[in-house]
């Protein structure tokens, strides 16, 4: 067993000049063969081996990874959770992945720094406010926390933002969702990865999967860097690359990959305790507990692999910031990244069943993956487990865009994604 | 910012195009006989390769025409772009 951190451990070990500390998980060879086998190591399929070997006692995994665990979208995101989307499936999903999250930090006794600190969606139109009110009650009725602020309730939740009638942008409410927040990304990556660990899930990192080995339209394995592997049932979450690995099992996906960037300021003292996002800008900010801005906007809309992205992009991004947030203008830059996100024609993910028996899919989480990677993983491995989707997971087959019963979240989630 | 050689107007910025995706998407020739799934190929699956990419553009604030480029989604090197009513087999 793991050793579990706690207020003791910490006073032991500050006792002991902090030597005793272990890795957190091993770094195992890889067998030949595997009962399940789940390709790539983000969030989502690291948290696809947890639930696994917790919920269903399957312990015989690996999660193989091409570069380092958490080294994707995971290490890339804006850590933003919430879960106020239109629909009730979507509400379903989103609601299971943050009341997973709210109780992460015990179920793995590993810190993620969860904080609940509200996300505000501001509208800047009376037009708009009409149709945040009809979106914040779908969402009460569908047993989501939201609630409805007026202008002078987004200037006492965010007074640094510009909000007057003169404002490029005029801001003439919003509404709220309090149970909404950040999470640390990195922590839940490393938390998922060192609870599947203690379970006996192999996680073999620095290994890419080259191919899918399909037999008479059943999956039989998977062919790494380091050789065949057989398996009895292979999982993809590979975010953008879901198109790439299932070309390679020989079926397409409705899936477009697109990069997302995103930006981090230099850090400053705390200024901004909620989450701030605005859909006509596509602008979204917080600050994280290091104090930088963290700061997202729009795709580079054209298809790509690039994981860097392109300066339009960054424009808009940051004159929409230094006209919403005049402050903002005078700081610098510290980093900014890109993300390949594998954006869906209904903005809603692909969770179960493949083309290919035995074959499972997590995908299409667009720009919107990591506030789900609990409810991925958790409806993912019930899937595998059962070979029959997880009731909350049934909406997002594959085959709903024959049957069209598509749930169509691209103008209802905040950003078009 | 990309450079993209409008086959008309010649290179110009990025900002001034607008993306349409996927080139030669072809309806289904005869609808009523369609399956379901074939529509669904038809609306929703496109091709998304890692590589070179056949895809439509738009010089939406230049001469607004439609055009087909060659690009690469790894490198975005451009290989080539030409008229959209140029056939594939001189193109790809």
């Amino acid at each position: 067993m793991k050793q579990r951190f706690s207020f003791g451990a910490l006073v032991r070990g500050a006792a002991g000049g902090h030597r005793h500390w272990q890795p957190q998980w091993r770094t195992p060879a890889m067998k030949r063969r595997y009962q399940v086998i789940v390709v790539g190591a983000g969030g989502h399929g690291l948290a696809t081996a947890y639930y696994l070997a917790k919920n269903h006692g399957i312990t015989d995994v690996a999660v193989i990874e091409k570069g380092w665990l958490g080294g994707g979208n995971t290490g890339r995101n804006t850590m933003v959770v919430r879960s106020n989307y239109l629909f009730p499936e979507s509400t379903a999903i989103y609601d299971l992945a943050l009341r997973l999250y709210e109780d992460l930090s015990r179920d793995l006794n590993y810190n993620i720094m969860l904080s609940q600190r509200g996300i505000v969606t501001l509208a800047h139109s009376r037009a708009e406010l009409d149709g945040m009110a009809r979106w914040a009650t779908a969402l009460q009725v569908n047993g989501i926390d939201s609630e409805i602020v007026d202008r002078d309730g987004v200037r006492r939740l965010v007074p640094t933002l510009k909000v007057a009638d003169d404002a490029r942008y005029p801001v003439v409410g919003g509404f709220l969702q309090r149970r909404g927040g950040i999470a640390r990304h990195d922590a839940v990556a490393w938390g998922y990865a060192r609870g599947a660990d203690s379970y006996g899930v192999d996680i073999i990192q620095n290994c890419e999967v080259r191919d899918l080995i399909v037999r008479a339209g059943r999956i039989a394995g998977v062919e790494t860097a380091q050789g065949v592997v057989e398996a009895d049932s292979v999982a993809l979450t590979v975010a953008g690359h879901s198109s790439v690995l299932a070309a390679k099992a020989g079926f397409r996906l409705p899936v477009t990959s697109y990069a997302l960037q995103a930006f981090v300021s230099e850090p400053i003292k705390p200024i901004l305790n909620t989450v701030v996002l605005s859909p006509v800008t596509g602008f979204y900010v917080s600050q994280s507990d290091k104090g930088e801005l963290v700061m997202g906007g729009a795709l580079d809309l054209y298809n790509s692999y690039a994981q860097r992205g392109n300066f339009p992009a960054i424009e808009g991004v940051l004159s929409s910031a230094v006209e919403m947030f005049p402050f903002m203008s005078r700081l610098k830059l510290m980093r900014h990244w890109g993300g390949i996100v594998d954006v869906v024609p209904d903005s809603s993910p692909i969770i179960g069943k493949s083309p290919v028996q035995g074959l499972y899919l997590n995908c299409g989480w667009g720009t919107g993956g990591f506030k789900a990677i609990p409810a991925g993983g958790f409806t993912l491995a019930h899937s595998i487990a059962h070979d029959t989707p997880h009731p909350i997971a049934a909406p997002f087959a594959l085959d709903r865009f024959a049957t069209g019963a598509l749930i169509d979240e691209a103008g209802a989630s905040g950003i078009a994604h | 910012m990309l450079l993209i050689p409008c086959p008309f107007c010649g290179p110009r910025a990025q900002i001034e195009f607008a993306y349409g995706g996927q080139s030669d998407i072809v309806r289904p020739k005869t609808p009523d006989a369609a399956s379901d799934q074939e529509w669904a190929e038809y609306l929703f699956f496109r091709d998304n390769p890692k590589g070179s990419h056949r895809e439509r553009w738009c010089h939406r604030d230049g001469c607004g025409l439609w055009f087909n480029l060659l690009r690469d989604t790894v490198t975005h090197r451009i290989a080539r772009s030409s008229p959209v009513d140029e056939p594939r087999g001189g193109n790809a």
